[in-house]
Protein backbone atom coordinates (compact mmCIF):
# COMPACT_ATOMS: atom_id res chain seq x y z
CA UNK A 1 0.00 0.00 0.00
CA UNK A 2 1.11 3.52 -0.74
CA UNK A 3 -0.07 6.06 1.98
CA UNK A 4 2.65 8.96 0.24
CA UNK A 5 0.17 10.81 -2.18
CA UNK A 6 2.73 13.86 -3.01
CA UNK A 7 1.26 17.19 -3.15
CA UNK A 8 -2.14 15.95 -4.10
CA UNK A 9 -2.30 14.91 -0.02
CA UNK A 10 -3.79 18.29 0.87
CA UNK A 11 -6.66 17.32 -1.19
CA UNK A 12 -6.99 13.54 -0.66
CA UNK A 13 -6.81 13.18 2.63
CA UNK A 14 -9.57 15.52 3.60
CA UNK A 15 -11.52 13.46 0.94
CA UNK A 16 -11.08 10.69 3.17
CA UNK A 17 -11.52 12.21 6.23
CA UNK A 18 -15.03 14.09 5.75
CA UNK A 19 -15.60 10.20 4.01
CA UNK A 20 -14.69 8.69 7.24
CA UNK A 21 -16.68 11.14 9.39
CA UNK A 22 -19.67 10.87 7.45
CA UNK A 23 -20.28 7.04 6.50
CA UNK A 24 -19.52 6.52 10.79
CA UNK A 25 -21.61 9.44 11.59
CA UNK A 26 -24.75 7.98 9.41
CA UNK A 27 -24.10 4.90 10.57
CA UNK A 28 -24.07 5.81 14.83
CA UNK A 29 -27.44 7.95 14.46
CA UNK A 30 -29.53 5.26 12.52
CA UNK A 31 -28.00 2.37 15.04
CA UNK A 32 -28.64 4.84 18.18
CA UNK A 33 -32.54 5.93 16.77
CA UNK A 34 -32.69 1.72 16.06
CA UNK A 35 -31.71 0.88 19.91
CA UNK A 36 -34.06 3.85 21.23
CA UNK A 37 -36.82 2.67 19.34
CA UNK A 38 -36.32 -0.68 20.51
CA UNK A 39 -36.13 -0.11 24.30
CA UNK A 40 -39.17 2.78 23.87
CA UNK A 41 -41.41 -0.17 22.42
CA UNK A 42 -40.09 -2.73 25.03
CA UNK A 43 -40.79 0.03 27.83
CA UNK A 44 -44.54 0.40 26.64
CA UNK A 45 -44.90 -3.22 26.14
CA UNK A 46 -44.13 -4.38 29.80
CA UNK A 47 -46.30 -1.68 30.62
CA UNK A 48 -49.35 -3.12 28.95
CA UNK A 49 -48.45 -6.37 30.26
CA UNK A 50 -48.56 -5.33 34.15
CA UNK A 51 -51.65 -3.22 33.16
CA UNK A 52 -53.29 -6.65 31.69
CA UNK B 1 -46.04 -7.13 -7.86
CA UNK B 2 -47.10 -10.22 -6.23
CA UNK B 3 -44.16 -10.55 -4.35
CA UNK B 4 -43.84 -7.01 -3.36
CA UNK B 5 -47.42 -6.78 -1.66
CA UNK B 6 -45.87 -10.27 0.36
CA UNK B 7 -43.13 -8.49 1.94
CA UNK B 8 -45.66 -5.18 2.50
CA UNK B 9 -46.36 -6.59 5.98
CA UNK B 10 -44.58 -5.18 8.55
CA UNK B 11 -44.09 -8.11 10.61
CA UNK B 12 -43.01 -10.16 7.13
CA UNK B 13 -40.56 -7.12 6.75
CA UNK B 14 -39.00 -7.65 10.51
CA UNK B 15 -38.29 -11.45 9.70
CA UNK B 16 -36.90 -10.67 6.02
CA UNK B 17 -34.56 -8.27 6.92
CA UNK B 18 -33.42 -9.06 10.31
CA UNK B 19 -32.37 -12.46 8.48
CA UNK B 20 -30.33 -10.76 5.41
CA UNK B 21 -28.75 -7.91 7.63
CA UNK B 22 -26.00 -9.45 9.11
CA UNK B 23 -25.06 -10.55 5.37
CA UNK B 24 -25.41 -7.23 4.34
CA UNK B 25 -23.20 -5.54 7.10
CA UNK B 26 -20.52 -8.32 6.85
CA UNK B 27 -20.29 -7.46 3.11
CA UNK B 28 -20.04 -3.60 3.30
CA UNK B 29 -17.16 -4.16 5.86
CA UNK B 30 -15.42 -6.80 3.73
CA UNK B 31 -15.76 -4.59 0.66
CA UNK B 32 -14.73 -1.24 1.64
CA UNK B 33 -11.72 -3.08 3.54
CA UNK B 34 -10.34 -5.09 0.44
CA UNK B 35 -11.50 -2.08 -1.93
CA UNK B 36 -9.76 0.74 0.30
CA UNK B 37 -6.32 -1.58 0.23
CA UNK B 38 -6.35 -2.17 -3.42
CA UNK B 39 -7.42 1.56 -3.79
CA UNK B 40 -3.97 2.37 -2.23
CA UNK B 41 -1.95 -0.06 -3.83
CA UNK B 42 -2.69 0.60 -7.41
CA UNK B 43 -0.18 3.40 -9.38
CA UNK B 44 -0.11 6.82 -9.86
CA UNK B 45 -2.53 7.66 -13.43
CA UNK B 46 -0.37 9.23 -15.81
CA UNK B 47 -2.33 12.01 -16.57
CA UNK B 48 -4.24 12.50 -12.82
CA UNK B 49 -1.06 11.48 -10.52
CA UNK B 50 -2.40 10.40 -7.34
CA UNK B 51 -5.34 11.94 -7.38
CA UNK B 52 -6.81 9.13 -8.98
CA UNK B 53 -7.20 8.11 -5.70
CA UNK B 54 -10.21 10.13 -5.14
CA UNK B 55 -12.28 7.38 -7.85
CA UNK B 56 -12.87 4.94 -5.15
CA UNK B 57 -15.04 7.33 -2.48
CA UNK B 58 -16.36 10.15 -5.54
CA UNK B 59 -18.13 7.64 -7.99
CA UNK B 60 -19.28 4.80 -5.01
CA UNK B 61 -20.82 8.40 -3.54
CA UNK B 62 -22.52 9.15 -7.13
CA UNK B 63 -23.71 6.25 -7.94
CA UNK B 64 -25.43 5.54 -3.97
CA UNK B 65 -26.52 9.04 -4.30
CA UNK B 66 -28.63 8.57 -7.51
CA UNK B 67 -29.67 4.86 -6.31
CA UNK B 68 -31.29 6.15 -3.33
CA UNK B 69 -33.08 8.92 -5.30
CA UNK B 70 -34.57 6.22 -7.74
CA UNK B 71 -35.17 4.09 -4.66
CA UNK B 72 -37.26 6.78 -3.43
CA UNK B 73 -38.89 7.57 -6.44
CA UNK B 74 -39.96 3.74 -7.01
CA UNK B 75 -41.45 3.51 -3.63
CA UNK B 76 -43.32 6.80 -4.18
CA UNK B 77 -44.89 5.33 -7.23
CA UNK B 78 -45.52 2.19 -5.55
CA UNK B 79 -47.08 4.11 -2.41
CA UNK B 80 -49.28 6.93 -4.89
CA UNK B 81 -50.55 3.95 -7.31
CA UNK B 82 -51.37 1.13 -5.05
CA UNK B 83 -50.63 2.12 -2.22
CA UNK B 84 -48.26 -0.11 -0.46
CA UNK B 85 -48.06 0.11 3.06
CA UNK B 86 -44.43 0.04 3.70
CA UNK B 87 -43.49 2.54 0.70
CA UNK B 88 -43.74 5.74 2.01
CA UNK B 89 -42.15 4.41 5.43
CA UNK B 90 -39.08 3.31 2.71
CA UNK B 91 -38.67 6.33 0.79
CA UNK B 92 -38.57 8.78 4.12
CA UNK B 93 -36.11 6.55 5.33
CA UNK B 94 -34.08 6.69 2.28
CA UNK B 95 -33.97 10.29 1.97
CA UNK B 96 -31.34 11.67 4.61
CA UNK B 97 -29.08 8.39 3.62
CA UNK B 98 -29.07 10.16 0.04
CA UNK B 99 -28.85 13.60 1.29
CA UNK B 100 -25.63 12.58 2.71
CA UNK B 101 -24.27 10.38 0.05
CA UNK B 102 -24.83 13.55 -2.69
CA UNK B 103 -23.18 15.72 0.04
CA UNK B 104 -20.48 13.14 -0.05
CA UNK B 105 -20.20 13.04 -3.79
CA UNK B 106 -20.12 17.15 -4.26
CA UNK B 107 -17.43 17.65 -1.12
CA UNK B 108 -14.88 14.71 -2.58
CA UNK B 109 -15.93 16.25 -6.42
CA UNK B 110 -14.85 19.90 -5.44
CA UNK B 111 -11.85 18.80 -3.72
CA UNK B 112 -10.70 16.53 -6.82
CA UNK B 113 -11.64 19.65 -8.97
CA UNK B 114 -8.81 21.97 -7.44
CA UNK B 115 -5.95 20.03 -8.00
CA UNK B 116 -7.31 18.72 -11.65
CA UNK B 117 -9.50 22.04 -12.82
CA UNK B 118 -7.73 25.13 -10.58
CA UNK B 119 -11.33 25.41 -9.25
CA UNK B 120 -13.71 24.08 -6.38
CA UNK B 121 -16.35 24.61 -8.21
CA UNK B 122 -17.94 25.67 -11.75
CA UNK B 123 -21.08 25.74 -13.02
CA UNK B 124 -21.24 23.50 -15.66
CA UNK B 125 -24.32 21.12 -16.64
CA UNK B 126 -22.66 17.71 -14.41
CA UNK B 127 -22.04 20.08 -11.07
CA UNK B 128 -25.40 21.77 -11.29
CA UNK B 129 -27.43 19.15 -11.83
CA UNK B 130 -25.71 16.90 -8.71
CA UNK B 131 -25.99 20.43 -6.43
CA UNK B 132 -30.25 20.39 -8.06
CA UNK B 133 -30.16 16.54 -6.45
CA UNK B 134 -29.10 17.62 -2.94
CA UNK B 135 -32.00 20.50 -2.85
CA UNK B 136 -34.28 17.95 -4.29
CA UNK B 137 -33.35 15.81 -1.22
CA UNK B 138 -33.64 18.86 0.88
CA UNK B 139 -37.08 19.54 -0.45
CA UNK B 140 -38.54 16.15 0.06
CA UNK B 141 -37.36 15.91 3.91
CA UNK B 142 -38.63 19.47 4.49
CA UNK B 143 -42.09 18.50 2.55
CA UNK B 144 -42.29 15.67 5.09
CA UNK B 145 -41.94 17.81 8.01
CA UNK B 146 -43.98 20.46 6.99
CA UNK B 147 -47.04 18.60 6.67
CA UNK B 148 -48.48 17.62 10.15
CA UNK B 149 -50.92 14.70 8.69
CA UNK B 150 -48.53 12.15 7.52
CA UNK B 151 -50.66 10.20 4.80
CA UNK B 152 -50.76 13.95 3.21
CA UNK B 153 -47.06 14.47 3.13
CA UNK B 154 -46.05 11.69 2.07
CA UNK B 155 -48.68 12.19 -0.86
CA UNK B 156 -46.99 15.55 -1.59
CA UNK B 157 -43.63 14.32 -1.22
CA UNK B 158 -43.82 11.09 -3.36
CA UNK B 159 -45.24 13.59 -6.35
CA UNK B 160 -42.23 15.46 -5.62
CA UNK B 161 -40.09 12.30 -5.94
CA UNK B 162 -41.51 11.43 -9.02
CA UNK B 163 -41.41 15.28 -10.54
CA UNK B 164 -37.42 15.27 -9.09
CA UNK B 165 -36.85 11.71 -10.90
CA UNK B 166 -36.60 13.57 -14.48
CA UNK B 167 -33.03 15.27 -12.90
CA UNK B 168 -31.39 11.26 -12.63
CA UNK B 169 -30.94 10.75 -16.10
CA UNK B 170 -29.96 14.80 -16.90
CA UNK B 171 -27.29 13.78 -14.30
CA UNK B 172 -26.18 10.85 -15.94
CA UNK B 173 -26.11 12.19 -19.67
CA UNK B 174 -25.39 15.91 -18.92
CA UNK B 175 -21.57 14.96 -19.63
CA UNK B 176 -22.69 13.79 -23.47
CA UNK B 177 -25.20 16.23 -23.89
CA UNK B 178 -23.35 19.81 -22.71
CA UNK B 179 -19.63 20.62 -22.88
CA UNK B 180 -18.69 19.91 -19.43
CA UNK B 181 -15.67 20.52 -17.39
CA UNK B 182 -16.12 17.46 -15.62
CA UNK B 183 -14.77 14.28 -17.32
CA UNK B 184 -16.93 11.88 -19.98
CA UNK B 185 -18.57 8.69 -18.82
CA UNK B 186 -15.76 6.16 -18.63
CA UNK B 187 -16.87 2.78 -16.69
CA UNK B 188 -19.30 1.31 -19.28
CA UNK B 189 -17.67 2.44 -22.38
CA UNK B 190 -14.46 0.45 -21.13
CA UNK B 191 -12.10 3.82 -20.75
CA UNK B 192 -11.02 2.99 -17.28
CA UNK B 193 -8.13 1.09 -16.67
CA UNK B 194 -8.80 -2.47 -15.09
CA UNK B 195 -6.09 -1.99 -12.64
CA UNK B 196 -8.46 1.06 -11.21
CA UNK B 197 -11.91 -0.50 -12.32
CA UNK B 198 -11.60 -3.29 -9.70
CA UNK B 199 -10.96 -1.45 -6.89
CA UNK B 200 -13.63 1.02 -7.74
CA UNK B 201 -16.03 -1.94 -8.53
CA UNK B 202 -15.44 -3.41 -5.30
CA UNK B 203 -16.07 -0.05 -3.69
CA UNK B 204 -19.31 0.65 -5.62
CA UNK B 205 -20.11 -2.62 -4.15
CA UNK B 206 -19.21 -1.71 -0.45
CA UNK B 207 -21.24 1.60 -0.75
CA UNK B 208 -24.21 -0.02 -1.81
CA UNK B 209 -24.36 -2.76 0.76
CA UNK B 210 -23.93 0.37 3.43
CA UNK B 211 -26.90 2.04 2.29
CA UNK B 212 -28.49 -0.80 2.00
CA UNK B 213 -28.11 -2.05 5.21
CA UNK B 214 -28.81 1.62 6.87
CA UNK B 215 -31.92 1.50 4.70
CA UNK B 216 -33.05 -1.42 6.46
CA UNK B 217 -32.38 -0.33 9.92
CA UNK B 218 -34.02 2.84 9.44
CA UNK B 219 -37.40 1.35 7.92
CA UNK B 220 -36.99 -0.80 10.76
CA UNK B 221 -36.65 1.75 13.29
CA UNK B 222 -39.58 3.98 11.86
CA UNK B 223 -41.97 0.63 12.14
CA UNK B 224 -41.40 0.00 15.60
CA UNK B 225 -41.76 3.90 15.90
CA UNK B 226 -45.14 3.39 14.88
CA UNK B 227 -45.83 -0.03 16.88
CA UNK B 228 -44.98 2.32 19.83
CA UNK B 229 -47.04 5.26 19.09
CA UNK B 230 -49.98 2.89 18.28
CA UNK B 231 -49.76 1.54 21.66
CA UNK B 232 -49.18 4.68 22.93
CA UNK B 233 -52.48 5.71 21.78
CA UNK B 234 -54.18 2.88 23.17
CA UNK B 235 -53.13 3.09 26.28
CA UNK B 236 -54.91 6.68 26.15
Amino acid sequence: MNFDLGPYGVYIWPAYGITALALIGITLWCALAWRRAKAKLAALEKNEKVKK
Amino acid sequence: MQFLFRYANPHEFMRLSGAVLPFTVIGTAVCLAVGLYLGFSVPPDYQQGTTVTFLFIHVPADVVAELAYGAIAVCSLLSLVWRHPLADIAARAAAPLGAVFTALGLITGSLWGKPMWGTYWVWDARLTSFLLLLFLYFGYMALWNAVEDETRAGRAAAILALVGVVNIPIIKFSVDWWNTLHQGESIISGKIAPIYLWPLLIMMLGYVLLFASLWMVRIRTVILERRARSLMQQGR
